[in-house]
Parts: structure tokens; C-alpha cells; sequence
């Protein structure tokens, strides 16, 4: 199977670091979209540790899911400063979506030109009600 | 094309830059036949993207404005950048180079006095650097204000022969982007302060761990460390990246988070710097407490300390955002007022309505009215005014603030960031939301609550059988934030009263109090 070569390949890339848990599994996340039940029992045997513990930290962090998102991810800040600047009023207004997810993170460091949105590592400031909308239907 | 030689441009390639258009900027410039070169930010983010032509600047740009630029007859001139004063008035220490130099250039940072620091420090040894920082006064600029000579004495003095520097680059503060600048802006200084930072300690690596949500602060420190890695060997820097949990900010949660674990707050004592990373002595340092070490070992500690105010020395880059018109990092000496960052820096709130508060420091930190304005930008001024100067970040407010929904969202922010380690965070922040919801709810009427299902069990022998009122509520609410100040295990939970508590107290109208509420501490 080439999900079985891929992750061999990722933990041996990792192994020899101190702390290889979280490189490995932002790598996992990054290949496969998420970490599976199986994933985890590999990386567990191969790290020495328990299923548990592993499955610990993959549940504690919010960047690793459990499952595959299909949709595209639209990141939208709702922290403070973006608030102040008028980001609960887009969202509000912003039509219900089924075929794009609208994450809610807090803080993108860009508080100065808020409300600010992130899709895949590309960054988007001053957004205004038409801007969010074109955003999330490129992404439809 | 015309015959006439286009001049070198500079624009940013600053992640702040980049969402506002900077590439398309650039690259209509370059279509233009100019040079154009990508440099740090200046800090002054209304007018991103800013191109700088031979040191005038233009801005906020748009590929269609190049032309206009080009041939002079642009209206988006400011003037010499230098001269503009939100520049003129700073003191930059740490941002010195800020807008100037290109991020991963070695030859740019060797040219503005790179390096220098460093070799001071090889050429003092380890004592005498430590002793440098110790004079200079430089406190923790994580928030805690810790005294990081004092720190890095006590992991340079502890048994070990493994010790390591960790840079805390997990900014999540809302409101706060300064150490996502120098990351993006000035890699190099902030490797060459983890250097010293090893010098003076004996640490043979350095982990500099970055939050998930920058990833272009994340390229560029990856970036520099490869290409300063002969210049700071045998000492080694390695970058890690966080995975979206705010509570790795929190120093021992950010250990955990590096050895591959949950990260949970670990109880201290021991402290990190005697038992941190793998058990071993560890400098956990903020990012821009270890950037203004290059900066003092280079031109002398006395020359920080000489700025500042009180007991708080040198200079802090403080983070103007939210709703104010002129927003950007603000580099200057303590001791500046609240007001003057407010006001005569920031321009007022972006919206053109009265500020109704400030919030200093991040998600953790205290709402200010304007009554406040007159505070001076110090540790203790703040911490006297209930409140805390944090990581420097300042959010403005206009009157459209509803200053409850707000609290409700400092609670509920640390329900959902909480590590679940100690109860008070835990759980209180819970019981906080559905206090605040409740309070809320009866905004404005007289309604009495009587006591719920489970107050009313036999075995909750303390709790209330009674009906409240609004303003018993409030008390329950108020004595809940003491609980979870006093007994959590770190800033997340004992921080979070601060915005809960200076909302109540500064704006109780906005939870249905006729009367203000008396302040328990006051």
C-alpha cells in the first residue's frame, strides 16, 4: 500500500529528532488531510509509546483531525482585534455553506488590517462582505 | 517600455503586506521594468502595501496605482517614509532595521551591524554577557516580565551539561504581531540572540517554537537558520512548529508541546530553568525578549537602560490594531500614556465614533476606559491599574463594543483553549459563560433567578437554595473570577478575570447594572 510506504518514510524522516511526535504528525496530516486509527497504531509502535498517548496529543492539538475534511477550508479570525473591526457582522451575514468549510480561528498576527482570512497558507486582509463572499465562492 | 531607467522600489514582503496585495504590487512594478526589491516592514500597516522609491514612500498601493507613481503624479505620497511621524517618533531598537533590509539577505544584516552582539559576547564570556543583560534591565517580553538575566543566570549556574535555549514564538495573542515582524523581518537578529543567549548559558541547541498560523514567519526563520548556521556553530537552531493550541504560549505547555506530548501545563516549581526541556536546564525566552539582546551586547546595556521608565527598561514594540485609524508596531522607551498610543499615534478609532476601551495585552488582558488614558506604558502602572501590559498588544474599541459579549468571549475562549490540567480553568471558564449568558439574558429586567436543579440536590450542601438577584449574580460571577485568578496553574486561566473582571467594572451598564458595581478590590 503507498500510504504504508509514505508513513514509514515520514516517521523515518523524523525518527532521529528529539520530540518526533508533532513533526510526524503535521507531516501525517499534511499527505493523508487526517490521522486514522491505524495511522496512529503505527506511529505509536514505532515511537515506543502507547496508542493512548498518541492519541492524546493528535485529540489535544486542533491542526490534526480524526477524519478527512473534503471541503475546501476557509480560516476565518473572530479574536479580538478582527471583532473590533467588524468580523461578528460578516459572519453573520454570510450565507449558510455547505460546500466550504468556515473554520473559526483566533489570530492570524495581521490585528491592524482586520477582519483577516486564511486559505491554505494564503493570507487575506480588509475583508469587506463582497470580498469574504468572492472568497468563499472561488472556493465553491 | 520607454528608454527611461526605472528606479529600485522596495516593498515588503511581510506577511501583513501579502494579504493586503504586496505581490501584485510588486509585480506590477516589475512589469514597469523597475528593480524591485522585497525589504521588512516599516510597522506602519494602513499604508500596506508601501513602496519605497529612494526613500519616499506611497501608499496603500494597488497594481493600478504603479503608473502615477511612476511617472510623479500619484496622490498616495507620503513623503520621505524616515520622516513620517509615526516613524520619527519611535525609538527602534529591536525594529532598527524594520522596512530597511531584505529579511534573508546575510549581506543586508552584516551591513547594519549584524553579528556585532555576538561577537561581543564570545569576546565578554559567558559571565560578563550575562552580566551585560542583567544591567540593561531587559524583563521578559512575554508578558510576565520576568528579569531575563536573572533567568539566564540561573540556567547558566544549574548542574547539567545539556542545556537548551527555547525561543517562545507561539504569539497568539490576538492583537499581537510583533514577533511574527521580526520573524518575517529580521530572522537573522533573532538567531543571533538565541547565540548569544547559548554563549551565556553553555547550551550547545536552540528550538525556536513557531504557531501553525504563520506560516510565513515559519519559511523564513527556516530559511535563516540554514544559512546562519555556520555563523552561530557549534550552536544549533532548530524550528518547530506549533499545531493550533493557544495554551502552548504558556512556557511548560510549550515544553510538553516540543517533546512530542499533550500540551498540558506542567506545576511549577521546578522552574524550566532548572528543569525544562527533556528534564534538562532550558531558557525559555519570548521572541522579542532574546531580539533586543543583539541590540544591547552591541551598543551596551547602559545605552538601554538609559530608556525607559521605572523599573521597566528600554524600549517595547507595542502592537496598535483593532479599531484605530492608524494602526502598526510602535517601537518606543516605557513610559509613554496609554492616551498618546491611543490618540495621537493611533489616530482614534478607524470607524470616526469615540473609543469606548482598550484592550491591553491580548485575550488575557484588561479593558480600558478612556479614564485610563492617562496610565504610562510600564509593568507596575499597569499591574497597579489592575491590569497588565502583556505582550504589548493594544485592541481599540469603538462605542459599538458590547463590553458583556465581550467578557462572554474571554470566558468562552478559555473554555475552548483551556489544557484541561487544573479545575479552576477547566471548569470555571464553563460555569463563566453560562454565569455571563444568564447575566445576560436579564439584562434589564428585574427577573429573579431561583436556585436550579442541581443547586437544589440534597448533597450540594453548599450551595445557594435562595433565589438571586442580577446583582447577586454579578457577586457569583465576581467570586468566580477570584477562584480561577488564585488557584489556576497558569496566566490562561488566572488571566482570563482580567478582561472579565474591567469589563464589569468599567462598563457595568453593559451587564444590566444600575448602579455600578462596587469593586471589591478598590
Amino acid at each position: 500500500m503507498e500510504d504504508a510506504a509514505e508513513l514509514a518514510r515520514i516517521i523515518a524522516a523524523h525518527a532521529s529528532r528529539e520530540g518526533p511526535l508533532l513533526p510526524i504528525l503535521h507531516d501525517v496530516q499534511a499527505a493523508f488531510g487526517h490521522v486514522s486509527e491505524a495511522t496512529i497504531r503505527t506511529i505509536a509502535q514505532a515511537l515506543n509509546l502507547t496508542r493512548a498517548e498518541v492519541h492524546g496529543v493528535v485529540s489535544f492539538y486542533h491542526d490534526f483531525h480524526d477524519h478527512p475534511e473534503s471541503r475546501p477550508v476557509l480560516k476565518l479570525c473572530r479574536a479580538e482585534s478582527c471583532q473590533a473591526r467588524g468580523v461578528e457582522a460578516l459572519a453573520a451575514a454570510l450565507p449558510v455553506q455547505d460546500r466550504v468549510k468556515i473554520e473559526t480561528i483566533y489570530c492570524l498576527g495581521l490585528c491592524s488590517v482586520g477582519p483577516n482570512a486564511m486559505v491554505g497558507d494564503r493570507l487575506h486582509a480588509r475583508l469587506d462582505a463582497a470580498k469574504l463572499n468572492a472568497l468563499v465562492e472561488a472556493l465553491a | 517600455m520607454t528608454d527611461k531607467v526605472q528606479p529600485i522600489v522596495r516593498i515588503s514582503d511581510d506577511a501583513l503586506a501579502l494579504a493586503c496585495g504586496a505581490d501584485e504590487v510588486a509585480a506590477a512594478f516589475a512589469a514597469a521594468g523597475c528593480t524591485v526589491e522585497r525589504v521588512s516592514s516599516w510597522g506602519m500597516h494602513w499604508l500596506e502595501p508601501l513602496a519605497d522609491i529612494g526613500g519616499q514612500g506611497f501608499g496603500p498601493l494597488e497594481p493600478g496605482d504603479v503608473a502615477a507613481v511612476l511617472d510623479g503624479s500619484s496622490a498616495k505620497g507620503i513623503g520621505a517614509i524616515a520622516e513620517h511621524p509615526f516613524i520619527a517618533r519611535q525609538q527602534r531598537f529591536t525594529f532598527a532595521r524594520a522596512g530597511k533590509t531584505r529579511p534573508l539577505s546575510l549581506a543586508d544584516y552584516s551591513a547594519t551591524g549584524g553579528w556585532a552582539g555576538l561577537a561581543r559576547a564570545r569576546e565578554l564570556g559567558p559571565e560578563a554577557t550575562i552580566a551585560e543583560v542583567t544591567q540593561s534591565g531587559l524583563r521578559g517580553r512575554g508578558g510576565a516580565g520576568f528579569p531575563a538575566g536573572i533567568k539566564w543566570s540561573t540556567v547558566a549556574k544549574a548542574a547539567g551539561s545539556t542545556k537548551y535555549i527555547v525561543c517562545n514564538a507561539d504569539e497568539g495573542d490576538s492583537g499581537t504581531f510583533a514577533d511574527r515582524m521580526v520573524m518575517e523581518g529580521d530572522p537573522f537578529m533573532l538567531i543571533e540572540g538565541l547565540a548569544i543567549a547559548a554563549v551565556a548559558v553553555g547550551a550547545g541547541k536552540g528550538y525556536v517554537y513557531i504557531r501553525s498560523e504563520y506560516p510565513h514567519a515559519i519559511a523564513k526563520m527556516q530559511a535563516a537558520a540554514e544559512l546562519a548556521a555556520p555563523l552561530i556553530a557549534p550552536f544549533a537552531v532548530e524550528i518547530r512548529v506549533g499545531a493550533g493550541a493557544y495554551v502552548c504560549g504558556e512556557e511548560t505547555s510549550l515544553l510538553n508541546s516540543l517533546e512530542g506530548k499533550r500540551g498540558e501545563v506542567r506545576a511549577k516549581p521546578p522552574l524550566p530553568a532548572l528543569e525544562g526541556l527533556f528534564g534538562q536546564p532550558t531558557v525559555v525566552n519570548n521572541v522579542l525578549t532574546l531580539a533586543a539582546v543583539p541590540w544591547i551586547l552591541a551598543n551596551g546595556a547602559k545605552a538601554y537602560a538609559d530608556v525607559g521608565f521605572g523599573r521597566s527598561r528600554g524600549t517595547m514594540p507595542i502592537q496598535i490594531s483593532g479599531n484605530v485609524r492608524y494602526g502598526g508596531l510602535f517601537e518606543v522607551g516605557f513610559g509613554i500614556t496609554l492616551g498618546e498610543l491611543v490618540n495621537d499615534i493611533g489616530g482614534g478609532t478607524a470607524s470616526g465614533r469615540p473609543v469606548r476601551a482598550v484592550q491591553v495585552g491580548g485575550p488575557l488582558g484588561a479593558y480600558h476606559p478612556p479614564a485610563d488614558f492617562g496610565l504610562n506604558f510600564d509593568y507596575e502602572a499597569f499591574a497597579e491599574a489592575e491590569g497588565l501590559i502583556g505582550h504589548a498588544g493594544l485592541t481599540v474599541f469603538d462605542d459599538s463594543a458590547d463590553m458583556s459579549a465581550l467578557a462572554r468571549f474571554a470566558m468562552n475562549f478559555c473554555a475552548a483553549e483551556s489544557c484541561g490540567k487544573c479545575t479552576p480553568c477547566r471548569i470555571g471558564s464553563t460555569r463563566g459563560v453560562e454565569l455571563i449568558d444568564r447575566i445576560r439574558a436579564r439584562r434589564g429586567s428585574d427577573f429573579t433567578r431561583s436556585a436550579d436543579k442541581v443547586e437544589a440536590l440534597p448533597q450540594m450542601h453548599n450551595a445557594r437554595k435562595g433565589a438571586r438577584s442580577l446583582a447577586e449574580e454579578i457577586t457569583l460571577l465576581e467570586d468566580l473570577c477570584e477562584t480561577m485568578k488564585f488557584g489556576s496553574l497558569c496566566a490562561l486561566g488566572g488571566f482570563t478575570p482580567y478582561p472579565v473582571l474591567s469589563a464589569l467594572r468599567h462598563f457595568p451598564e453593559d451587564f444590566g447594572a444600575v448602579v455600578p458595581v462596587q469593586d471589591a478590590a478598590e
